[in-house]
Order: structure tokens, then C-alpha cells, then sequence
């Protein structure tokens, strides 16, 4: 695809733009600049989109930008310029009318479709209900009577204090690090479900490319099918008060195998789990 | 100041004047009949899961060809120190086929509470087949003191359901009525 | 400005109660321009100060200097502040200092009204400032309002509500102002097609803020009710849905994107035909361009809400009517770009911040063009992408045209010259600080920076670092205009009345500065 095989001369030239325009230090190796191609077939869509949408606009801005810096060498006045008088030209402007408006109806056909896949969540395996707290979310898994808050890791929140004095690098993913990730299996098309407790939150992956509201009183559903197992991380989307940016998500994506154990875990902990969240979202009630 | 010495423009200006502020006026008003407005849009594709308790049992044939698995989830606003979830998370229905199910309440507080619970449906274009015919929803919820009850929910799916359509969900969230507390706004300062 | 501009009329300034009781009850366009441009500058130094203090903190990783909280007012007020105290009263400014000379017109149509539309925004933002310093602060919801989030505002909350409600008053006066003084006070001759492309740009805008100012005035105000009299049109335990807010806020808050930037359309295409010394190439095209993105921009709202959960069928049209606009946008820039062609081109300081607006504006396009996309949208949404986009517009946008107005006409206003030397240097140093600030910011969102946050995670620290660098460099570059435009105002060069070799229109056929009023004989327009 044409997109993959100019991502090599895009990395360059963006890292080379943003390095020559700062002037100030280099590039470390993990410098991530770009939408990640993520972790699912939908992902991976939603990626050569933003990329071929972005070469699009790389060829306009080349067209434009380029008739525009013609302009400006070739035609100074200091140069000896003389200007000439017209003012219209009606079929230019037909052709630059109908051209931009042709590319567009191009670009919506794979994003619609595109767009129909994403909205399908029928046929899936097994449903995640999240609800969002000011500040944290909570993770239900429905039908496994499994559920549990999931919250920014304590490290992190002793970092993140005004004025405290601890090495954001000893930190283990500075903010991007929670108590209970929500654990996942690959290859299984996994519905979620979304609802908020409070304030308007936004549940965001970028790996998975998904991001939905939780708003409260209303149920939002969404889906993605992970390929990969790894862990991946995301956080809030939607500004839901003061502590916004201190309520990380983990997705931690498991073999189908290793998810069954980890299920039969939580199971095995069960009666005692239940018992400490129940007391937990009481205090966080009264 | 004006130095306009005819009458003629200024009389227009004034009726340029009138006619803008009638325009405010009417945008003012269609703010305000973007309400309705989009209730009604709401109604008629569903979208927000609201739908109002079907009182007629006018039914059409069941369609035993079709299974559709309803969830039921139960949602508390952090408000309202309750207990409340499904008697069954799911159930699978013939669409047209009449069910009811339960959802149980518990008022875990030693004070009498109201309680109002909002329905909504995912996904939201399966909202308008999901027909109620009795529903605990959006009326007021008195529960004594460390009463506990079940309520029930009788549906059924339109079996003009589309075809695309295998899981739905029905969701409530339970919000405090109670006449002595109000809702998220005495909360202070967006996050202090 | 004033003193120059009442250089023929020394009575009216003396002793400071009479100084003081002129500025309050004049009715005159240019001292109320003034007043606009000048309280808007004001305002943008305040603005401006409130990003300093986000980026400042956002330096590098770790709550350094501020708490969450306050960070979150900061975010808010910087873009109220920024929308409605600084571009908004600035493009008001323009209209009233320009429309009257170049229709050839004594004054602004609504004299009185125009005092009144400028003398509340002091008010609204004495008001809305002082919020700071109350217990609890300043509104921290964000400046759009998004229930249930903004009903946990504290004390600001209803001088949040009432300010708003005192800005849109303020804007529509103004907008009003515009409309009778364009459609009644034209020159003889001047038809709607041969006005020039300001008053077209700004006869759009007024339009479109009498048609959605009120509907913001009643958003907010079912808020005041849903927090202080028990309704509940957002409240879901009532029936009502927090959504629904969002329709009817971005129902006013798309078009208001396009009052934001339609003068600023209107501006350049007078100054790059100027300095092109070649007409404007599509006149007609233009003003058509302009209705039809006046037009689109109340079918695509609810692109802003690609995440709330829409029907597919609403995305898909939000999608399509969004990126339709892209067509009579990418015509505006394809005009601007043939005025150029074969033109005979000179740089003074308002051509230069013209074409940093057109160069910059079409990549803030660009990014807009990708946020239209709802696929590729659900991983832009409330990114730090996001925010580089509409800083593109806004910034480098609608604020370039504004400082390249005024270089452009202060001549004309003060008789004067500014210090081209220094306009320059200011041009260079703002737009070296502009790109460093906001080009990095389409890197971290991408990568995956959330907008909004006072912390981010260590990997984003570089794009953080440059973006603060290019924020403190662009922030102290706007002092040097400060200065350069009070030279200018106390003196310099005496500019003649034309000031630029390619000026055409009737504005430069007054003397610089023009007459207290305007044209007191309609000039005939052939
Ligand atoms: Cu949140």
C-alpha cells in the first residue's frame, strides 16, 4: 500500500521538520509523533485513512503552497515586475471548484464504509460494561460476575503531587499506569458497554483506536477485536473536572488461555473481591 | 450625532433594527424549541434509548426463527447509596415474545429515599423495537428505610426488529428524587 | 489614536472629567473603533498572560506550579477571554472604524447602540475576571459548558451565565450595527456586488451572530435554570440528556467558528490585492464562497460530538456536510493564490502577515479536513491535534488578519507611518513563536496527548518543551506591537492619503487621518 511504503520518508521528513524547526535537542528513539497503527483490523483502517487523508492534503498544500512561493520569487516588484489586470476567469474557477469536491466524494467512500464497520457491534463474544467516576473507571464484566475499580497507580499519584519531589522517570508509566487494568482476550470481538456515574468522561485507546463518552443516565457501545497481546494504554478524552488527567486506562490484552486463568483467578478471589468493592463504592457514595 | 439629515434612512434603520431584534428573539426561542425538537427526533429513531411504556398488547406473530439475547444492567448515580441490579443479567427472547423480568432495589440508608430511575437502550437504532409494557422507569421510587423490592419489566421485541440486530441492551441508572437533596449541582467548584 | 484623529476638533479634549465623560458617551465610530481595538488588545494581553501560565506549566512533566484546578480555569477563561474579549470585540473594532469609510458613510447607522454594545464589555469581563478571586474560582468546566461538568462550578457559576449572556448582547448590537449601516448608508452607485469584500465578509457574520448569539444566550440559560430551578433539560435523573446540550451549544458554536474567521477572509482580500498591485481575482466567487460556508456551517455541528454515541446515519451526514466545506475554502485560498500570480509583489509588514495568514490558515484547513473524517476523528477528538488545528485557524489565522489589519489601515487611522523596520521584526519573531507553539501540538495528539490535562506522561515531554519555548517567544513578541503601534499613534512619518501604492477604495481617498466625520457628502461610486 502506498501509504506503508512512504511512512519510512514521512517519519523522516515530519522528525526532520519538528527537530530543524525547535532547534533544540534530538530525537530519542521512542519519540512517538504519529496516530499509532494499533492493535486491530480496525485500527490499522483507521490509520491508512488518517494517512492517505494526510497525503491528500500534503498534495494540495504541495499545489498551492508551491504556486503561492512561485508567486513570491517570481513576481516582486523589486524584481521588475510588471503586474498584470486579470481579475476572473470563469472555467479556473469551475475547474477548482469541481476538482477539490470530486477528491472529497473519493476520500468519504472508504471512510463511510469504514465508519459502518465500527458502528456493527453485533455478533460479539462477550460484553465489558465501564462506567466512569470522577476520578477513576470502573469495569464490569458482564456475565462473569467480575468487576472492579480501576485507578490511577499509587507511584504515580505521589508523583504527580504540587511540588513533589520524586523522578518522574522511577515512576513506572508516569500517569499512563493504573491499580486494576482491565484484562482482555485476543481474538475475541469484545463489546463494551459505557455509562458514567457523574460527569461526562471519554474512554480513549489509541492501540485499539476506540474512543467513546460516558454519560451519565445514557449507555454508549463500542467494540474491537485485539490481535496482539501486550499491554496498551490510554485516558480520559473529555475534560470531567479536576483531576481529568490523572485517570489513566490499561488494556491488558491476553491469549484466550492465559485470560481463562486470569478469570478463574479473579473467580477463586471472588467472595472477598465483591465484599471490598461493594464496601468501596459504598464509602465512595456516602 | 447622527448627521443623516433625511428621514428616509433612519426610518429604515429603525425598521432594520426591529427586524434584527425579532430575529434574536426567534433564535432565542429556537434554542429553546431545540427541546422539543430533539426529543421528538430522539422518538422517532430511538437514538437515546428513551422510549415511552407501550400501553396497548397489540402483537404481531412471534418469530421463533430469531433469538435475540437482552442484557440488563443497572446503574446507581454516586448519589444514591442503593443496592440495584437485574435478577438476571441476560435473557434470550423470540422477537414478539411478551417476558418480564425483575430488577432489585435496596435502600441501604436508615432514612426513607426517592429514587428515579432513566432507562436506555444500546444499541440506540434497537431502541424502538424494544416495546414496554410495564415499567418501573422515570416514576418516583419511595423505599422506607432499608427497603428492599423487586420491580418488575415487561417487554417484548418488535419483531420488525433489523436483521443485523443479535444483542441489546437495556440499562437503568438509579438517580436520587429525594425532595430534601438536589442533583449534581450542589457539588462544588468543577472538581474542587 | 484619538489625538490625532480629533486634530481638527481640539475642543473636545481637556481636562480629565471631560476626557473621561467623551470616551464614555461618544457615538463617534472612530472613537469607538478605538475603543474596541484597543480594549480587545487589552484583552488579548490577558489572554494571552492565562496561556503562559498553561504552558509554563505543561514545560515538562510533573505539577510544578500550579494546582489541577486552577489549571483547568486557566484553560477555560484563556478561551473565553481569547473568543469573546479578544478577536470578537477586535473584528467589531474593524467594522466600526472601516465600514463607514469605505462605504461612504458620515457614521456607523446605529450611533447610540454602538456606545452601548461597546461600554458592556467591560462589564461582562469585570465580571467574569473577577470570578478568579473568588472562593472556589474561576469556571473550570471548559469554555463549552458541558453539563453536567459545569453545574459543579461553584459561586462563578451564575457570573459565568450572566457574563456570557452580556457578550452575546455586546456582539449582537454590534451585529446589528453592521447590517443597518451596510444595508442603508451604501454610497450612491455602490451596489451589493461592487462593495468591497470587508463589508461583504462582515454583512455575512452579522447575520450569522444575530442567528446564533441568541441560541448560546439560551443554552446558557437553561443551564442557570437546570442548576437553580429544578428543570432538568440536561439533567437525565429529570428525562432530560447532557447531549442535547452539546446539539444546541455547537448549533451557536460552529457558525461562531466561521464569525471568527469571515472578516479575517474579508481582510486579507483587501490587503494582497494591494500589495499584488493586480485586482482581486474572483470578486463574485469570493462573496459566494463566503454565503455558502455561512450556509454549511449550520448543517455540521455535530461534528464537534463524533464521540457522544450518534445514530451511524447522523455521523455519515456530519461527515459529507463537513467536508463540504472544504470546497468553497480551498476557492477562497485558489483566489488569493491567482491575485498573486503575475502580480508585482512588494512585502511591507500587513502583506506579510496576509500571507502568513493564507500559508497558515490553509494548514489549520488541512488539519480540519482530517478532523472531518469520523473514523479518523474518534483518535483525534480531544487531542492536543485538536488544538493545534483550531489554533491554526484562530492564531495564525484570525489573529494574523487582525494585526495585519491594523498595519495595514493604522496609517490611515493615525497619519502616520509605523516603524516598518519593527513590523517586520515583530512579523518574524510572532510567526517563528506561533509555529513553534502549535506545530508541535498536531505531534503530541497524535501521539496520543489528550487536551485539557495539567500533566502528561514523560513521552510527550519534547513536543511539550518546544511548544512552551515557542509560547513564551510568540507571548513577548506582542509587546514589541504594543510598542509599535503606540509610536505609531504618537507619531512618525506623515502618511498621505492614499499610504500604499496599490490602494483602491474609497477609504483612501480621505486624508490620513480622516475627518472626525466621515464622508458628511456621499461620494459617488461608479
Ligand atoms: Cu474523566
Amino acid at each position: 500500500m502506498i501509504c506503508m511504503r512512504m511512512r519510512g520518508v514521512m517519519e523522516s521528513t515530519l522528525v526532520a521538520a519538528a527537530m530543524t524547526g525547535a532547534g533544540i535537542g534530538s530525537a530519542h528513539a521512542g519519540l512517538r509523533y504519529n496516530m499509532p497503527e494499533g492493535v486491530s483490523e480496525i485500527s490499522r483502517s483507521v490509520y491508512s485513512l488518517h494517512m492517505a487523508m494526510f497525503w491528500v492534503c500534503v498534495a494540495i498544500g504541495a499545489l498551492v503552497f508551491g504556486a503561492m512561493i512561485y508567486s513570491i520569487v517570481r513576481f516582486r516588484k523589486s524584481a521588475g515586475a510588471q503586474p498584470a489586470n486579470f481579475h476572473e476567469n470563469t472555467a479556473i474557477e469551475l475547474i477548482w471548484t469541481a476538482i477539490p469536491f470530486a477528491i472529497l466524494v473519493i476520500m468519504t467512500i472508504p471512510a463511510a464504509g469504514l465508519l459502518i464497520k465500527m458502528d456493527d457491534t453485533s455478533q460479539s463474544d462477550m460484553t465489558i460494561k465501564i462506567t466512569g467516576y470522577q476520578w477513576k473507571w470502573h469495569y464490569d464484566y458482564l456475565d462473569q460476575d467480575v468487576s472492579f475499580f480501576s485507578a490511577l497507580a499509587q507511584d504515580s499519584n505521589a508523583a504527580r503531587q504540587l511540588g513533589a519531589q520524586i523522578d518522574l522517570k522511577s515512576v513506572d508509566h508516569y500517569l499512563l499506569n493504573v491499580d486494576h487494568p482491565v484484562v482482555v482476550p485476543v481474538g475475541k470481538k469484545i463489546r463494551f458497554l459505557i455509562t458514567s456515574n457523574d460527569v461526562i468522561h471519554s474512554w480513549w485507546v489509541s492501540d485499539l483506536a476506540v474512543k467513546k463518552d460516558a454519560i451519565p443516565g445514557f449507555i454508549n457501545e463500542f467494540w474491537t477485536r485485539i490481535d496482539v497481546p501486550g499491554i496498551y494504554r490510554g485516558q480520559c478524552a473529555e475534560l470531567c473536572g479536576r483531576d481529568h488527567g490523572f485517570m489513566p486506562i490499561v488494556v491488558e490484552a491476553k491469549t484466550p488461555e492465559d485470560y481463562a486463568a486470569w478469570l478463574d483467578a479473579q473467580h477463586a478471589a471472588k467472595a472477598q473481591q465483591t465484599a471490598m468493592v461493594n464496601g468501596a463504592a459504598l464509602a465512595a457514595a456516602r | 450625532m447622527n448627521n443623516l439629515a433625511d428621514p428616509g434612512p433612519r426610518k429604515s434603520n429603525r425598521s432594520v433594527l426591529f427586524q434584527a431584534v425579532v430575529v434574536c428573539l426567534v433564535m432565542f426561542g429556537f434554542g429553546f424549541a431545540m427541546v422539543p425538537l430533539y426529543r421528538a427526533f430522539c422518538n422517532l429513531t430511538g437514538i437515546n434509548g428513551r422510549m415511552a411504556v407501550v400501553a396497548t398488547e397489540t402483537l404481531a406473530q412471534s418469530d421463533l426463527t430469531r433469538v435475540i439475547t437482552v442484557q440488563f444492567v443497572a446503574n446507581r448515580n454516586q448519589y444514591l447509596p442503593w443496592e440495584f441490579k437485574p435478577e438476571v443479567s441476560s435473557v434470550q427472547v423470540h422477537p414478539g415474545e411478551i417476558r418480564t423480568v425483575t430488577f432489585f432495589a435496596h435502600n441501604l440508608r436508615d432514612v426513607p429515599m426517592v429514587g428515579r430511575a432513566v432507562p436506555s437502550i444500546a444499541p440506540g437504532e434497537a431502541a424502538k423495537y424494544l416495546r414496554k409494557l410495564e415499567c418501573f422507569c422515570f416514576n418516583e421510587q419511595h423505599f422506607a428505610s432499608g427497603e428492599a423490592r423487586n420491580m418488575p419489566v415487561r417487554f417484548y421485541i418488535d419483531p420488525r426488529i433489523p436483521p443485523g440486530i443479535d444483542t441489546l441492551t437495556l440499562s437503568y441508572t438509579f438517580f436520587d428524587a429525594s425532595p430534601q437533596t438536589t442533583m449534581v449541582g450542589d457539588k462544588t467548584a468543577a472538581g474542587s | 489614536m484619538s489625538e490625532q484623529v480629533l486634530g481638527h476638533d481640539e475642543h473636545d479634549h481637556g481636562p480629565d472629567p471631560q476626557f473621561l465623560r467623551r470616551w464614555i458617551t461618544t457615538t463617534n465610530h472612530k472613537d469607538l473603533g478605538a475603543l474596541y481595538l484597543w480594549f480587545s488588545l487589552l484583552m488579548f494581553l490577558v489572554g494571552g498572560a492565562m496561556a503562559l501560565v498553561i504552558r509554563a506549566e505543561l514545560f515538562q512533566p510533573g505539577m510544578q506550579l500550579v494546582r489541577p484546578e486552577f489549571f483547568n480555569q486557566m484553560t477555560t477563561m484563556h478561551a473565553l477571554v481569547m473568543i469573546f474579549g479578544g478577536v470578537m470585540p477586535a473584528f467589531v473594532g474593524l467594522s466600526n472604524w472601516l465600514l463607514p469609510v469605505m462605504l461612504g458613510a458620515p457614521d456607523m447607522a446605529l450611533p447610540r447602540l454602538n456606545n452601548w454594545g461597546f461600554w458592556i464589555l467591560p462589564f461582562a469581563f469585570t465580571l467574569l475576571i473577577s470570578t478568579l478571586f473568588m472562593p472556589g474560582g474561576a469556571p473550570a468546566g471548559g469554555w463549552t459548558m458541558y453539563p453536567p461538568l459545569v453545574l459543579q462550578t461553584g459561586l462563578a457559576f451564575p457570573f459565568l451565565i450572566f457574563s456570557v449572556h452580556l457578550l452575546g448582547v455586546s456582539s449582537i448590537m454590534g451585529g446589528i450595527n453592521v447590517i443597518a449601516t451596510i444595508l442603508n448608508l451604501r454610497a450612491p452607485g455602490m451596489t451589493l456586488m461592487k462593495m468591497p469584500l470587508f463589508a461583504w465578509s462582515w454583512l455575512i457574520t452579522a447575520f450569522l451572530i444575530i442567528a446564533v448569539m441568541p441560541v448560546l444566550a439560551g443554552a446558557v440559560t437553561m443551564l442557570l435554570m437546570d442548576k437553580y430551578f429544578g428543570t432538568s433539560f440536561f439533567n437525565a435523573a429529570g428525562g432530560g440528556d447532557p447531549v442535547l446540550f452539546q446539539h444546541v451549544f455547537w448549533f451557536f458554536g460552529h457558525p461562531e467558528v466561521y464569525i471568527l474567521i469571515l472578516p479575517a477572509f474579508g481582510i486579507v482580500s483587501h490587503i494582497i490585492p494591494t500589495f499584488s498591485r493586480k485586482p482581486l481575482f474572483g470578486h463574485a466567487s469570493m462573496v459566494y464562497a463566503m454565503s455558502a460556508i455561512a450556509f454549511l456551517s449550520f448543517i455540521v455541528w455535530a461534528h464537534h460530538m463524533f464521540t457522544v454515541g450518534l445514530p451511524l446515519a447522523a455521523e455519515l451526514f456530519f461527515m459529507f456536510a463537513t467536508m463540504l466545506i472544504a470546497v468553497p475554502t480551498g476557492v477562497k485560498v485558489f483566489n488569493w493564490t491567482a491575485t498573486m500570480w503575475r502580480g508585482s509583489l512588494s512585502f511591507e509588514t500587513p502583506m506579510l502577515f496576509a500571507l502568513g495568514f493564507v500559508f497558515m490558515f490553509t494548514i489549520g484547513g488541512f488539519s480540519g479536513l482530517m478532523l472531518a473524517m469520523a473514523p479518523a476523528d474518534f483518535q483525534y477528538q480531544d487531542t492536543y491535534f485538536v488544538v493545534a488545528h483550531f489554533h491554526y485557524v484562530l492564531v495564525p489565522g484570525a489573529v494574523y488578519s487582525i494585526m495585519a489589519a491594523v498595519y495595514f489601515w493604522l496609517p490611515k487611522w493615525t497619519g502616520h507611518m509605523y516603524d516598518e523596520r519593527l513590523g517586520k521584526l515583530h512579523f518574524w519573531l510572532s510567526t517563528i513563536g506561533v509555529n513553534l507553539t502549535f506545530f508541535p501540538m498536531h505531534f503530541s495528539g497524535l501521539a496520543g496527548m489528550p487536551r485539557r490535562i495539567p500533566d502528561y506522561a514523560l513521552q510527550f515531554t519534547t513536543f511539550n518543551q518546544i511548544s512552551s519555548v515557542g509560547a513564551f517567544m510568540f507571548g513577548f513578541s506582542q509587546l514589541l506591537f504594543v510598542y509599535i503601534v503606540i509610536k505609531c499613534v504618537r507619531g512618525g512619518e506623515k502618511a498621505t492619503a492614499q499610504v500604499w501604492e496599490g490602494a483602491e477604495g474609497l477609504e483612501w481617498t480621505l486624508p490620513s487621518p480622516p475627518p472626525y466625520h466621515s464622508f458628511t457628502i456621499p461620494p459617488l461610486v461608479t
